[in-house]
């Protein structure tokens, strides 16, 4: 069965920060759904369906939220789905936003996904401790740092290149107004220079704890034409993989790998290193950049760490890795997903400012969550798929 | 928290289960429509807004109902209005506003188009609460910028003689310095669960009561799993066969955890480690002690530190820790397939 064409007519974001004291949870959402409205050049009345995605609910306490925000999401009277999938959500949002137009049930789908870090605490929200366990957990730095550990000794990866990733993408999260954090000054010494909080990973190789959301309005082939400069969707995948079994490999999860090769499948992308301008990748700890660089084919098993220590992912590189600072730079967790298939699609509408990458025509946006076990990515483009 | 056994151990077959008690002092923004009002309840009156259509919303909400658009101009409605509906609580639970036999009603305020949830207090008699009903507000003691401001409602005519018993206050509201207008209140949240242990990991864990590390074996694929799991996650096949497994072991992978933070168990740093027993085919995560964090190494042997026996019970925490054994190393290659 073929998909219709789908393509991002517009999108919004807020200014993502530690507290957003300044606004409720609906007028943060619509801070960013009124900027992808306007971007997209739409009104509520030409939009079918919203989906909503956010992680997990003990992050502010609010269980089903998406009920009380039908208001400001404008859904009364319309479908209004909610998407779970922990970290990845943003980018699993997304997908189904863009599901419900490529088929054929409506023409112009609003999606937004969003976090509100600072009502709660998620490192207390992550380290629930369940009975008869021992109380080891450590927040999702304590879930993720063995697993880098791993990833060094198995590459021989330089310990400095977890410095270069974490001063890049907050050198690009300074271009990007809506950043959190944004450190012009940073460098790869004082990155090691900070402290280590979950050995081997650096306070500065840490995703911040912001406040934020993202939106986006998914038209379908006749709205695409209409728009003037969309991102076409080329390829989407989602794949997932249980937390825990014998054998797993969680330095390179096999859903990991096999969503990507589905989605170059998709695409007709044979070498990814050299056919996509540009990658927004969820990477909240530094070593994941070189990670999921192998995981998702940039580069082969043990050498993404030497595209980055080329210089290769910088902006003006290969392949520059989140010219948008990333999730090192702004992570209000439901949202950073969608942040990222965002920040993909407005380096190929033309639309990503001083973080532009030149002439981009073609990017990917990716995000992961849990323990490394839901993942979800697309391929978009600045031409219309054939 | 302790493990307790939910049953009496003359029946070994039921699962064990303990109590999971979560909580956490959630800090909600409420924004500009919604923080007049809480400013107002402090000053004992209450505001509606004026939606598109006219109709004036009690409590006020952001955005309109129809439109969507966001609303601003708000209205002083009465202390005093109409049961709409009802339900009678006979039961009050800890916390709820009123602490006798109460009915949470729906109550349309004079000048408000639409219904406000809150408590009325009858006195604790279900008969004297009725739809169609003229109530009236009773203010809080000492209003802080919450909905219990409005401490609860009661009958207009023929109020309680009594004052209703009452939860303990909300915390205090938080005001922006500059307006004086609260921006945020403190909304505490606690769960309170029973967590029962599957019937494999409850056989786990009272074998652990008794020093032994107890896994299962996969007739498939012939992996052993410690916690048992009673299915194979690779195979989707029962696993009946137990291993009895030694309390021997390396580490494949771990973290040092310098980062302090609410809820900790352990005082930081210490070691989480992925420790992966003799005869397992998949690693657990425990604690490692009994050397310097730095002299931590992947496929280090390291040996389980039993806490005294008399302190045992059906928990993982019966060893206080694993420390080194003083044996070589394991080669890389006989656990690269475990990272």
């Amino acid at each position: 069965m073929t998909k219709q064409r789908a393509a991002v007519l517009g999108t919004g974001q807020t200014h993502h920060r530690s507290k957003r004291t300044d606004v409720s949870m609906p007028g943060l959402l619509r801070e960013a759904v009124d900027r992808a409205m306007v971007d997209a050049d739409v009104t509520w009345s030409d939009i079918d369906a919203v989906v909503v995605g956010k992680a997990p609910d003990l992050f502010e306490g609010v269980m089903m939220p998406e009920l009380f925000l039908a208001d400001a999401l404008g859904a009364n009277g319309k479908p209004l789905l909610r998407v779970h999938t922990a970290g990845s959500v943003g980018g699993s949002t997304a997908l189904v936003a863009a599901s419900l137009v490529q088929s054929g049930v409506h023409r112009r789908v609003l999606t937004v996904a969003f976090e509100k870090q600072s009502e709660s605490n998620a490192m207390w929200a992550l380290s629930i401790r369940v009975p008869f366990t021992m109380p080891v957990g450590a927040g999702a730095g304590g879930y993720f740092a063995p697993h880098v550990r791993s990833y060094l000794r198995r590459s021989g990866a330089p310990e400095h290149v977890g410095a270069i990733v974490a001063a890049k993408d907050r050198r690009n999260g300074a271009l990007n107004p809506h950043a959190h954090l944004r450190q012009s000054e940073i460098t790869v010494e004082s990155v090691q220079a900070s402290q280590m909080l979950w050995d081997p990973i650096r306070y500065d190789e840490t995703c911040p704890s912001s406040d934020g959301a993202c939106a986006m309005v998914i038209g379908d082939e006749r709205a695409g034409d209409d728009a003037p400069a969309p991102a076409w969707i080329h390829a989407t995948a989602m794949r997932t993989e249980p937390t825990t079994f014998a054998g797993r490999d969680q330095v390179n999860p096999q859903a990991g790998r096999d969503a990507a090769t589905e989605l170059w499948r998709q695409a007709g992308i044979t070498d990814p290193l050299s056919q996509v301008d540009a990658a927004e990748i969820y990477v909240p700890f530094s070593w994941f950049e070189p990670m999921w660089l192998e995981n998702l084919g940039f580069a082969a098993d043990g050498e993404g760490w030497k595209l980055t220590e080329a210089g290769e992912t910088a902006l003006g590189g290969t392949l520059p890795v989140n010219p948008s600072g990333g999730v090192l730079s702004s992570n209000p967790i439901g949202a950073s997903g969608m942040l990222r298939f965002s920040e993909a699609a407005k380096q190929v509408m033309g639309r990503a400012g001083d973080y532009q990458v030149d002439g981009a025509r073609t990017a990917v946006g990716h995000a992961y969550g849990g323990g490394s076990q839901y993942f979800s990515m697309w391929l978009v483009g600045a031409g219309k798929p054939a | 928290m302790t493990a307790v056994e939910s049953e009496p151990a003359e029946t070994p077959e039921q699962p064990l289960s303990a109590p999971l008690d979560i909580g956490f002092d959630y800090t909600r923004s409420v924004g500009p429509v919604l923080g007049r009002f809480m400013t107002a309840l402090a000053q004992r009156r209450i505001l509606g807004v004026r939606g598109s259509d006219g109709r004036v919303h009690v409590p006020p909400v952001e955005y309109d109902p129809g439109t969507a658009e966001p609303l601003e101009e708000l209205v002083d409605v009465e202390a005093e209005g109409t049961v709409v509906s009802w339900s009678w609580v006979a039961d009050p639970l800890p916390g709820q506003p009123v602490q006798r036999p109460f009915a949470w009603a729906l109550i349309r305020l004079d000048g408000a188009d639409t219904a406000l949830l809150h408590a009325l207090d009858t006195g604790g008699d279900p008969a004297s609460a009725r739809t169609g009903q003229r109530v009236r507000v009773r203010w809080a003691d000492e209003p802080v910028g919450h909905i219990r401001d409005i401490a609860y409602f009661v009958p207009a005519a023929d109020p309680p003689a009594d004052a209703a018993p009452t939860a303990p206050a909300p915390p205090a509201a938080k005001t922006d310095a500059d307006d004086g207008v609260i921006d945020t209140v403190i909304t505490p949240v606690h769960l309170n669960y029973t967590h029962s242990a599957s019937l494999e990991e409850s056989r786990y864990l009272r074998a652990l009561a008794d020093g032994r590390l107890l896994g299962q074996r996969c007739p498939g694929c012939h992996k052993v799993y410690i916690p048992p799991r009673g299915a194979c996650p690779t195979c989707g096949v029962p696993t009946t066969d137990e291993v009895e497994l030694p309390d021997t072991g390396i580490v494949t992978t771990f973290c040092i955890v310098n980062v302090p933070f609410l809820g900790q168990r352990i005082t930081p740093p210490y070691v989480g480690a992925y420790i992966l027993l003799d005869g397992a085919d998949i690693p657990f995560l425990h604690l490692v002690l009994g050397c310097e964090a730095s002299e931590v190494r992947m496929g280090m042997r390291v040996r389980a530190a039993w806490r005294p026996r008399e302190e045992w019970s059906t928990t993982l925490e019966n060893i206080a820790h694993f420390e080194p054994t003083g044996e070589a190393d394991a080669p890389y290659a006989s656990y690269a397939h475990h990272l």
